[in-house]
């Protein structure tokens, strides 16, 4: 069966050292390695602050990680971050069925203006200039929020 | 003027400007229409965004006001396939604390 991709979230206190966080990676490596997986890319988040305390903390590390793998890579790995207690919270979800409806709507999207603006007689792709500007808000921005009806 | 259909033209959310404007007897609100134009556009179909995802707070932050609760589609004017969307992405926020689930 082909891999799933997943993202996995998660949250270091803000007070753990260099050591601690390339440990965890490489546990986390481990693992994935270990049952067929690949980790896709890693991103440093850094500090941010919480929007509510997680035991006590304020602010945390995050660390997001994309993976190529199995369910049970994933089950595993959630079981284990669970007992790690340097990990504050996780988070893992799956992404690439997402991804696909995404991508089907965008080039669906693209195709369906290209086809209509041929039709017209125009060149398929949209000319600078033409078109509203970008950025520009369409008359009036109390389109929404208006809430109360008199 | 009849309150009750003030109410049935902007009530379902909906709000359609041009059916407002065939109506007879509405000349007399011609004043006031202005006061409460409602023509609601959901906004990730208006800037055609597929990808409501939950790391993106800038994104996601004006649809949870201070209280922290979701802001109802009745309100926004988002569409039901956004507004579904983007209750995954703020519930997956939440967990992971990018946006608080209540504040007070």
């Amino acid at each position: 069966m082909a891999d799933r991709q997943y993202e996995l979230v998660y949250i270091l206190p803000p007070d753990t050292t260099e050591q601690q966080v390339t440990e965890l990676h490489g546990q986390v490596e481990a693992v994935v390695t270990r049952m067929n997986g690949q980790i896709a890319t890693t991103e440093n988040w850094g500090r941010k602050r919480l929007a509510y305390e997680i035991g006590h903390n304020k602010e945390g590390f995050y660390v997001l990680q994309v993976i190529n793998g199995s369910g049970e890579l994933m089950k595993e790995l959630d079981r284990r971050l669970k007992v790690m207690d340097i990990v504050i919270r996780h988070m893992v979800v799956r992404v690439d069925e997402e991804k696909k409806v995404v991508e089907r709507t965008g080039t669906k999207r693209r195709t369906e203006s290209e086809r209509r603006r041929v039709k017209r007689g125009l060149p398929p792709q949209r000319q600078p200039g033409e078109g509203r500007p970008a950025g520009e808000p369409d008359e009036g921005e109390d389109d929404r929020f208006d809430g109360v009806e008199v | 003027m009849p309150f009750g259909q003030g109410r049935s033209g902007g009530g379902g959310g909906g709000g359609r400007g041009s059916s407002r404007d065939k109506k007879p007897g509405d000349k007399e609100k011609g004043q006031r229409r202005t006061l409460f134009r409602r023509r609601k556009v959901c906004k990730f179909c208006a800037d055609k965004i597929d990808d409501i995802n939950y790391k993106d707070v800038k994104l996601i932050g004006p649809f949870v006001p201070e209280r922290g609760k979701i802001l109802p589609r009745r309100i926004s004017g988002t569409c039901a396939m956004h507004q579904r969307k983007l209750q995954t992405a703020i519930k997956r926020a939440r967990q992971i604390a990018l946006i608080p689930y209540v504040t007070d």
